[in-house]
């Protein structure tokens, strides 16, 4: 029902991996030593918000993912380094020709005392096209991590396509959350009272933080008006904290996510 | 994995809603739903149902199976605490857990129930001792599993019946209508189940936005019918 498919063999589509590798550069700042990209996935460094953190944008080359292609984005964040890595613009998902599905993989690890924040800009699954995403991420005990993810379903006006998340994340090698949504046409439910109702735009904000050990934070409700949206940051079962976010479009869910962030952030390390 | 004769009157015996295990005290979600106007005849308790079902539900199922078929319940317990990030749906996971193990050890004596419930004194993930359950009972994977998917349905139906006074044939249709997908999703289960004998990570992670939300609202209400 939700579970991912194996891409269909024999695909005409792109395959694409890029690479990223932050480490520490030994006077204080953060080093690049792997910065790999290929078709549409180019990582660049961008000027960074803090000294001690290198910045990288992924920059969408050509649009992307297709119907058919898949895409791999790694990237390792060794002991004491700082990354941050947004993206250009938003991600849209597009049908190919032979209507197989996109797959994009992202693979994470964040090393002991080292500092991940993952923002890229939202995921636009647009009419009739089908991604199966997966990102996992491997976290030491004394890394942190910021993660968001955005999903909207159809650009403006636009019926939705069929995207399916999966955002597994594993602390010390333990299971810390494991959700994958699975949207559009197709999925039976999707669109009901259980699951996004009438959102059309959905979003999490996940925050891994050793600190969260000792400063247990209580559930937030951040909203709860349909005309506005919802969202409610929850404590999970590890030190980690996690705003799930509906809404019509992908600003509010972007204005929740960030309201759940600031409710919840640790103080900078 | 399939029931025999033996074992079928053993599956009746633990799928009743009149089992002590606790299950009339909750809504799965459809008191919360149905206070937000999302559910208010049988046709959206039927898209709820359906939705809860491809979601909650074959997570749930997917863990009975798994436990049933001989997994580590420790790390089952662990995997449901990763599926489910509202700590309401936590606590009532484990509260019913508890009930459950209470009502399974004095049918079906077990050393397996009784190491879980020595394990986890306050109560392991509800679907992870209903496959250990199910096992003590003689039955298989594919048991366990029809067992939770059922519960993921049956228990909101009930529930929209009293809170919104629906005609209690008309609720009792919606689940004779899911029937063949409540088949589908506990095959689906059981295949997944075979999966994370080897590696955990096949178990399904389906999760339903608008359920977690809503939980933790409806933990917050002063006044409610149900307990979740």
């Amino acid at each position: 029902m939700t579970a991912v498919a194996p891409a269909p063999a024999a695909s005409c589509g792109v395959r694409a991996a890029a690479r990223i590798v932050a480490a520490p550069d030994g006077r204080g700042g953060t080093a690049l030593p792997v910065l790999h990209g290929e078709g549409p996935l180019v990582p660049r460094r961008t000027r960074a918000a803090r000294a001690d953190t290198a910045q990288v944008t992924v920059v969408g080359a050509m649009s992307a993912p297709l119907g058919g292609d898949h895409l791999r984005l790694d990237a390792r964040v060794l002991p004491g380094a700082r990354l941050a890595v947004g993206s250009a613009a938003a991600t849209v998902s597009l049908p190919g020709r032979d209507g197989a599905r996109a797959r994009y993989d992202v693979r994470l690890a964040v090393d002991e005392g080292a500092e991940l924040r993952w923002l890229p800009e939202p995921l636009i699954a647009a009419a009739g096209s089908d991604l199966a995403m997966t990102t996992r991420v491997e976290l030491a005990e004394g890394a942190r991590l910021v993660l968001r993810e955005e999903l909207v379903l159809g650009r403006a006006g636009e019926r939705p396509g069929r995207l399916v998340s999966r955002l597994t994340v594993r602390r010390g090698g333990r299971a810390l959350l494991d959700q994958e949504v699975a949207l559009g046409p197709g999925v039976p439910g999707w669109s009901g009272p259980a699951v996004l109702d009438r959102y059309r735009a959905m979003g999490q904000l996940l925050i891994a933080d050793p600190w969260f050990e000792e400063h247990a934070p209580g559930v937030v409700a951040l909203a709860s008006d349909p005309a506005e949206g919802e969202a409610v940051l929850t404590p999970l079962a590890g030190p980690a904290v996690l705003v799930t976010a509906l809404g019509r479009d992908a600003l509010t869910v972007r204005r929740l996510l960030n309201a759940g962030q600031r409710a919840a952030a640790p103080p900078a390390g | 994995m399939t029931t025999t004769t033996a074992t079928r009157a053993a599956l009746l015996v633990l799928a009743d809603g009149r089992f002590p295990a606790g299950g009339h005290a909750h809504s799965g979600g459809a008191e919360a739903a149905i206070a937000a106007g999302r559910v208010s005849d049988p046709a959206s308790l039927e898209a709820f149902c359906r939705g809860r079902l491809g979601t909650a539900g074959l997570v749930a199922a997917a863990l009975a199976a798994a436990a049933a078929a001989g997994a580590n319940p420790l790390l089952l317990d662990e995997a449901a605490d990763a599926r489910t990030p509202s700590p309401a749906l936590r606590m009532t996971a484990r509260k019913l857990g508890r009930q459950m193990m209470r009502a399974a050890r004095a049918c079906w004596p077990s050393p397996a129930l009784d190491a879980l419930a020595a394990a986890r004194p306050r109560g392991a993930h509800q679907p992870v001792v209903l496959g250990l359950a199910a096992a003590a009972a003689g039955l298989g994977p594919l048991d366990a599993a029809h067992a939770a998917a059922y519960e993921a349905v049956s228990g909101p139906a009930t529930a929209a019946v009293r809170l919104l006074s629906l005609d209690p044939f008309d609720a009792t249709a919606v689940l004779a209508r899911l029937a063949p997908e409540l088949d589908r999703v506990a095959e689906l289960a059981v295949a997944a189940a075979e999966s994370a004998l080897d590696d955990l990570d096949a178990l399904p992670a389906a999760s339903a936005p608008l359920l977690e939300i809503a939980a933790e609202a409806h933990a917050a209400w002063p006044v409610r019918l149900f307990a979740s």
